[in-house]
């Protein structure tokens, strides 16, 4: 006969109250460490998508995404003829924050390198990719954006023409992609007035030098747009990405271009590295703290229930040693309980994370092999939060059934 | 009616003396009590309150050990001067069965479950152990509660679900602490010719600690109990 059965099913209210209770706590447990995977996922899913060879960034930086990197769009074809190169694309990538429908906007800006990236490597899951070269963007359905929205940015309106899912940044910002060109003339934006006070510095910074003292034309053109003075030189992007050609080395392509001395080169392993060592790394530990901290206190709330369940069942235990159950028997009935609880508890909180986790902002990744875990962990602390009701009850006397 | 097996001893107990505190403090709960009681034999314990009728019983019940004096029960000594010479669980579940003045059944578990717990937790198959169970409660007459949670039984029928528990195991000695006080003078009168039915169809030696006067001629034997002292009744063996 199986007593904590019976006994559960004589108090299920209370079970499945407590039951819910222990599940929601886990929830928690579950949930810091989905965000702390969605967390790594979200790093690394960009390099992952691109899934480029090589990045080329800034030298002795650690660019794009962990840090600024700015190197010029040239370098595009420098790369493209080094040995064993297949193709190498112009990347750009920024974070922007608009207001839209009077509500904050938030966007990851990629920039593709347009034509030759036309990004097949983003999952479109509404309307269509890019098909000219300005003016149109995809954004990630995170945003709220819908396609055919109009979003002002840079003195021109985008229009959204399609949709992605599930491309976030590692700040867990929702990504839009347009063209290079685009991108950068979004970065580099700026207001009219700004524009006319730069001209105006250059004019004045020419007048000042010998070069313009001498040969005044020059100074009409200073006074021009920037890009038609072939001084100023190329537009800048954050990174060139590199496709290497089948048969050959990544890492001894790398050590070519590394040999260069205005950049650096990461594998995308190497790229990988620097996202999940800088920010996420210390997230991670702030999470793993926290996940710590919800497991001794579902521990401590478990026990407790455990007890409080045992205390209610002293003179029932007291009756049983009267007529000589063995302790085992009081033992397996508090402890069937808790392993009940701890089952229970954890497939509700599994139940309730599938439904309420992908409400949350930032993505909860649940890994069957983090489930997997988990679940030991819950095994042991229903272990050892039964032993304190497991201890007061084989304490017990059976003479208290007379009391 | 006369015990079935009147040479048989269910329980001798001699010079038993339970002290409670020491010093000022010192209260002598029994004194130097010695008692036999036949298989088959029913006998009554009656007594004022405080005059250890309970804290008796409990020390033959193997619920508290007595500071010195000797006890066997079904031919065993369980009990030698100072020291238990059994393994008390297990020998409570074989030989001793008990009724209190509440039923105090699990409260989670039907009346027919409450009877067969005793029999798994002695070992019998689950399948026996629920054959007897309906044979007790069909002749404790509380079959057709078999299935009921003890909330839903009268007080009366909690008694005899209890009585049904307690002779599970077929328990040499059966001991009941003032099993009727909680019932009306009729149910009282019922439970107590259940205790010399149950005495004689099942030979088992029984003492009831009563107040109940009214139902003293359904008992063989009358001991009394006052200021821990046990002592044979004034109106001595009924029977």
């Amino acid at each position: 006969m199986n007593l904590a059965i019976k006994d559960i099913r004589h108090n299920f209210g209370r079970f499945v109250l407590t039951s819910l209770g222990i599940g929601m706590l886990l929830m928690l447990v579950m949930g810091m460490g989905g965000i702390y995977r969605g967390l790594v996922q979200d790093a690394t899913l960009i390099v992952d998508r691109i899934d480029a060879d090589l990045w080329v960034v800034q030298k002795n930086t650690r660019g794009p995404f962990a840090e600024i990197s700015r190197i010029p769009r040239t370098l595009e074809d420098r790369i493209a003829a080094v040995p064993g190169v297949q193709s190498s694309y112009a990347f750009i990538s920024h974070t922007v924050q608009r207001s839209f429908n009077n509500k904050p906007l938030r966007l990851t800006i990629q920039g593709l390198s347009w034509p030759a990236d036309r990004g097949h490597w983003f999952p479109i899951i509404a309307g269509r990719g890019l098909e000219q070269a300005h003016y149109e963007m995809v954004a990630d359905k995170s945003s709220g954006l819908q396609p055919g929205d109009r979003i002002p940015l840079a003195k021109e309106i985008f229009t959204v023409v399609g949709l992605t899912e599930g491309m976030t940044s590692a700040a867990g910002d929702s990504m839009a992609f347009m063209t290079l060109l685009d991108a950068q003339a979004v970065q580099f934006d700026l207001p009219p007035e700004a524009i006319r006070i730069e001209r105006t510095a250059r004019v004045n910074r020419l007048s000042d030098h010998e070069l313009g003292r001498t040969q005044p034309q020059m100074q009409d053109h200073a006074a021009g747009p920037g890009a038609q003075i072939p001084a100023l030189g190329t537009s800048m992007v954050s990174a060139v990405l590199v496709q290497v050609l089948p048969g050959f080395s990544a890492d001894a392509v790398a050590k070519q271009i590394e040999a260069w001395p205005d950049v650096s080169v990461y594998t995308q392993n190497g790229q990988k590295e620097l996202l999940l060592r800088g920010s996420v790394d210390r997230a991670r530990r702030q999470l793993g703290l926290f996940r710590v901290l919800l497991i001794i206190v579902s521990g401590i709330i478990m026990a407790l229930i455990l007890y409080t369940l045992t205390l209610d069942k002293l003179h029932d235990i007291a009756m049983l040693k009267l007529i000589g159950a063995a302790n085992t028997v009081i033992f397996r009935l508090i402890m069937e309980q808790a392993m009940l609880l701890g089952v229970i508890g954890f497939g509700l909180a599994h139940i309730l994370g599938q439904w309420a986790f992908p409400h949350f902002p930032r993505r909860v990744l649940l890994l069957q092999e983090d489930l997997i875990v988990l679940a030991g962990i819950v095994v042991v602390i229903s272990v050892l939060s039964s032993l304190l009701g497991i201890h007061r009850a084989l304490r017990t006397e059976p003479n208290e059934v007379l009391s | 009616m006369k015990p079935k097996s009147d040479n048989k001893m269910a329980l001798q107990a001699e010079g038993l003396t339970k002290i409670y505190g020491s010093g000022n403090t010192e209260v002598v709960a029994v004194r130097n009590a010695a008692m036999q009681v036949h298989r088959g034999e029913i006998v009554a314990l009656l007594g004022p309150s405080g005059a250890g009728k309970s804290t008796l019983l409990t020390l033959l019940g193997l619920i508290q050990t007595p500071n010195v004096g000797t006890i066997r029960i079904a031919d065993k000594t369980v009990f030698d001067h100072h020291a238990l010479t059994v393994n008390v669980r297990s020998f409570r579940r074989r030989y001793l069965g008990f009724v209190f003045q509440k039923a105090n059944l699990i409260p989670f578990l039907t009346a027919a479950e409450n009877v067969q717990l005793a029999m798994e937790i002695n070992h019998t198959p689950p399948r026996q152990a629920r054959q007897r169970t309906l044979e007790l409660l069909e002749y404790l007459d509380v079959a057709d509660r078999a299935d009921y949670l003890p909330a839903k039984l009268s007080g009366g029928q909690q008694q005899r679900v209890a009585v049904a528990r307690a002779l599970a195991n077929s328990p040499t000695l059966l001991l009941a602490d003032e099993p009727t006080a909680a019932l009306d003078s009729v149910r009282g009168r019922q439970v107590m010719e259940l205790f010399r039915r149950v005495a004689h169809e099942h030979d088992s030696g029984v003492i009831v600690v009563t107040h109940d006067h009214r139902s003293l001629d359904v008992f063989d034997r009358i001991l009394e109990m006052e200021d821990g002292v046990l002592k044979e009744h004034p109106t001595g063996t009924k029977k």
